[in-house]
């Protein structure tokens, strides 16, 4: 008998220790960068070109001007939506747009998903192993670092990048940055 | 004026809510007649007050007074009329609202058509609705309210996002909250028995009418949603495992579990308290839905603005929601008496493995989705979950589902024969083979996934109409012999003969599509030519179209096969100066064989007239869509049994009373 009660509770504690972790989710903003890593140097990390370059991506790679980190993967819907936003960018040419190729299968995977939508990046770093994904924190594609002339982190954001977004709040922060 | 109206209407509803839920409840707790009757004109009162609520909203949006705020954030005067009215529920506060006049329609439904419910069990099951539709109401006035005006009022309005402006969204959002708010009366209904503390065939019956027609719009809302993904996108796909997706699908796979466990309540008074749980999680399900897209605790491409205060709001709300009966479940749920037993092989095992399969499938789909949450709130390795890991999972489990599809309706309830049924199956089994050969000549280098599928379909097609054959002893017994079997089947029968079949026919598009798809990309200019799957492409170059408020680059293909013209496709690229945001409008011609897909993309940089072009062959995605057009047909044919109408008999009602 007490193992039946047992059983018609289970539900019950289930869905209190989900209702936890949604109340822990609900305080994290995912926009917001862990404040340890604001203003620190860009944790050291080397990776390989993807297929069809012949440079890949490294923290010395970030450092010298302003830059943009973008991670994306051919398998993420979101960044579908925000890579003609990213192709206009490149085109306007204020910044430069490097990429992190996060999480691929296959090795043709991101360059064959580039050749289809365009490439506006000006460095790619493949990132199979999730490898600088962790170093950054990476919450899932697409995010967007941008990164100040010394190479230390200056804002992240969550999500696809939009006109608005760009405008009114990562645009600003650039050129704060340029000064 | 007319936006203080609804305003002044919506905190009406939410007076009558408060009270729909208190007097009824007490009354039913203490006997009082009088106090339980309160419940059904509450119920249709409070439907009243929240469609002039909607009304006045409506009317804002139709006349474009931008000095709502709501209307000045979302939408805009050059817009066509269609789309300042979807405009309502195209955002936030608008779908919240839309969301409490479901509620509160399906309450006044219960109230309307559910005369011969006893009394106690009516008030009951329309008090716990009131319940939800003061926990939304309240919602809606302190966060989320519509009605705001703005001082002084702008000029015009901010616009709709574009990608939302197209028929599609016009029927998703409203089909989709038919489905999640349909649950809720399966909900109330659980909750009310449980503090009825019975649970019988009669009991089962009420509900299953109710499960139907939400499992029913829930499929319409999911099935057009996938459709216009398919075609707005321009990706060429139409289902991505997206966070917001998911949170539709996992009601839809607990409810389709919900609707074949209550068919056991009903007919073998057993599965009981499994029941009632499936009914409480589907409602939980439903409402989590909600507080994923609209909380900003994970991030989509369908995302609503998201505002943490709202998020604090609705998880309270589904603690107190979905904790209390589940509480209340741990309390009354022991003392639920089942009486009916069986062995694994019958047709009762068969639906409950039905809903293993089908729950096992909900929580992996939930996991999948709340899983980078998870690892966020411990501070652990931070990952995305994306398509491949559904695939994975999710198939494997859908598989032996389908194949036992075909067998449980064959099995006899209490003790069925496996050798028996399968000796009957001996026609789905060739068909399956025969699918197999055919799927396997015809893309013999393609995934062996396909070549499974096809079977799996076939398997069930030929299965499910082996049965139904059998019912009506066609073939076995003289024709008219068997036209007078079918006369009398019950519709619920061919309800289920329906469905089943649907689902058959949309794994055929499912597998085509996912399996087979033909995909080229390349830079065209006028007069060049693709060929894709055989089908030959030719570029007539792009022109420049004005539409309402937007202006569009329209690029045409002719397209032929064995140098026959078949037909001309203009995929548009269209951007919308209000929010200066393209949207793909891609050109679709379907055919049973599969889907031509084109999209044009940008001008090729090097600037001598080279446009990028997507053209995709999409096999017999149709049937993915035909099939759940179908399944829904097959719910609306149940709906219309007999049974449903006339109610329970009572002699048939066993009353498995609490213990005291």
């Amino acid at each position: 008998m007490t193992m039946k009660r047992l059983m018609f509770m289970l539900p019950l504690l289930v869905f209190m220790v989900l209702s936890i972790y949604f109340a822990v989710g609900l305080t994290k903003d995912p926009s917001k960068l862990p404040s340890m890593l604001i203003n620190q140097p860009i944790p050291e990390f080397a990776l390989g070109p993807i297929k069809g370059r012949d440079k890949g991506l490294s923290d010395k790679d970030l450092k010298g001007e302003v830059t943009l980190v973008n991670f994306w993967g051919s398998w993420c819907v979101a960044c579908k939506y925000e890579h003609p936003f990213l192709m206009k960018l490149k085109k306007e040419g204020l910044v430069p747009i490097h990429g992190v190729d996060w999480r691929e299968v296959k090795p043709d995977d991101g360059p064959d998903w580039l050749k289809e939508h365009g490439d506006p990046y000006t460095l790619i770093g493949d990132d199979p192993k999730s490898k600088a994904a962790i170093a950054f924190g990476v919450y899932g594609a697409p995010e967007t670092f941008v990164i100040d002339a010394a190479g230390a982190i200056r804002y992240k954001y969550v999500g696809p990048m939009s006109r608005e977004v760009w405008d009114e709040t990562i645009w600003p922060i650039i050129q704060k940055l340029k000064k | 004026m007319i936006t203080e109206i609804g305003h002044f209407a919506l905190v009406l509803a939410l007076f009558v809510a408060v009270v729909q839920a208190g007097l009824p409840l007490v009354g039913a707790h203490r006997g009082n007649a009088s106090w339980m009757a309160v419940a059904a004109p509450a119920a249709l009162a409070q439907f009243l007050l929240v469609a002039v609520a909607f009304g006045g909203l409506t009317h804002a949006y139709m006349t474009s007074d931008f000095s709502v705020f709501n209307v000045a954030g979302n939408s805009h005067s050059a817009k066509p009329m269609l789309y300042k009215i979807t405009g309502v529920w195209g955002n936030h506060e608008g779908s919240m609202l839309l969301w409490v006049l479901i509620l509160s329609m399906f309450g006044s439904a219960v109230a309307a058509f559910g005369r011969n419910l006893p009394p106690g069990l009516r008030a009951r099951v329309l008090g716990v609705q009131a319940l939800i539709a003061v926990g939304l109401l309240l919602f809606i006035l302190l966060t989320s309210n519509p009605f705001i005006r703005v001082v002084p009022p702008p000029v015009d309005g901010q616009g709709m996002n574009p990608l939302l402006q197209d028929p599609g969204l016009a029927l998703h959002p409203p089909f989709l909250y038919l489905g999640y708010v349909g649950f809720s009366i399966a909900f109330s209904f659980a909750v009310a028995a449980l503090l009825e503390g019975r649970v019988d065939a009669a009991w089962a019956r009420w509900v299953r009418p109710w499960t139907m027609a939400a499992w029913a719009f829930l499929t319409l809302g999911i099935g057009i949603g996938s459709w216009w993904a398919y075609y707005e996108l321009g990706w060429g796909g139409w289902w991505f495992w997206d966070p917001v997706e998911n949170a539709s699908f996992i009601p839809w796979l607990s409810g389709t579990a919900l609707l074949h466990s209550a068919i056991v309540v009903e007919k073998r008074d057993t599965m009981k308290a499994w029941t009632i749980f499936l009914a409480i999680v589907t409602f939980a399900l439903s409402l989590l839905g909600t507080f994923l897209v609209r909380s900003g605790v994970l991030t989509s491409v369908h995302a609503f603005a998201s505002d943490p205060a709202r998020g604090v709001f609705i998880l309270i709300l589904l603690i107190i929601i979905a904790g209390g009966s589940l509480a209340l479940f741990a309390m009354r749920g022991p003392a639920l008496r089942s009486t009916g037993l069986f062995q694994p092989i019958s047709r009762e095992g068969g639906l409950l493995l039905n809903n293993l399969l089908m729950s096992t499938a909900a929580a992996v789909v939930l996991l999948g989705t709340l899983y980078p949450l998870f690892l966020d709130a411990i501070g652990g390795p931070k990952v995305s979950v994306g398509a491949p890991f559904f695939n994975s999972v999710f198939f494997p489990i859908m598989m032996p589902m389908a194949a036992a599809m075909a067998v449980g309706p064959m099995l006899a309830w209490k003790r069925g024969d496996l050798l028996a049924a399968m000796k009957r199956l001996w026609a789905a089994f060739a068909l399956m083979l025969a699918a197999v050969l055919a799927a396997w000549a015809a893309h013999a280098d393609g995934p062996p996934i396909g070549l499974l599928g096809m079977g799996l379909a076939a398997w069930l097609f030929a299965g499910t109409l082996s049965e139904f054959c059998e019912k009506v002893r066609l073939f076995k017994a003289p024709f008219p012999e068997s036209l007078t079997r079918m006369a009398r089947l019950p519709r619920s029968s061919w309800g289920m003969t329906t469905a089943h079949l649907g689902l058959a026919v949309a794994i055929v598009g499912m597998t085509g599509a996912g399996s087979w798809k033909v995909e080229s990309i390349q830079t065209m200019k006028a007069g060049d030519k693709a060929v894709v799957s055989g089908y030959e492409y030719t570029f007539n170059g792009v022109r420049e179209v004005e539409g309402p408020n937007y202006f569009s680059t329209v690029g045409s293909f002719s397209v032929a096969r064995d140098g026959r013209e078949i037909t001309t496709l203009s995929a548009e690229k269209r951007v919308y100066p209000v929010r200066n945001m393209p949207t793909t409008e891609a050109a679709i011609y379907s055919t049973l064989l599969g889907d031509l897909y084109a999209v044009v993309g940008d001008p090729d940089e090097s600037g001598d007239g080279r446009y990028v072009t997507r053209l995709y062959f999409n096999p017999m995605v149709i049937w993915m869509w035909a099939g759940g057009l179908i399944m829904v047909f097959g719910a609306c044919l149940s709906l219309t049994d007999r049974r449903y109408r006339i109610g329970a008999p009572l002699r048939r009602r066993q009353v498995a009373a609490a213990e005291a």
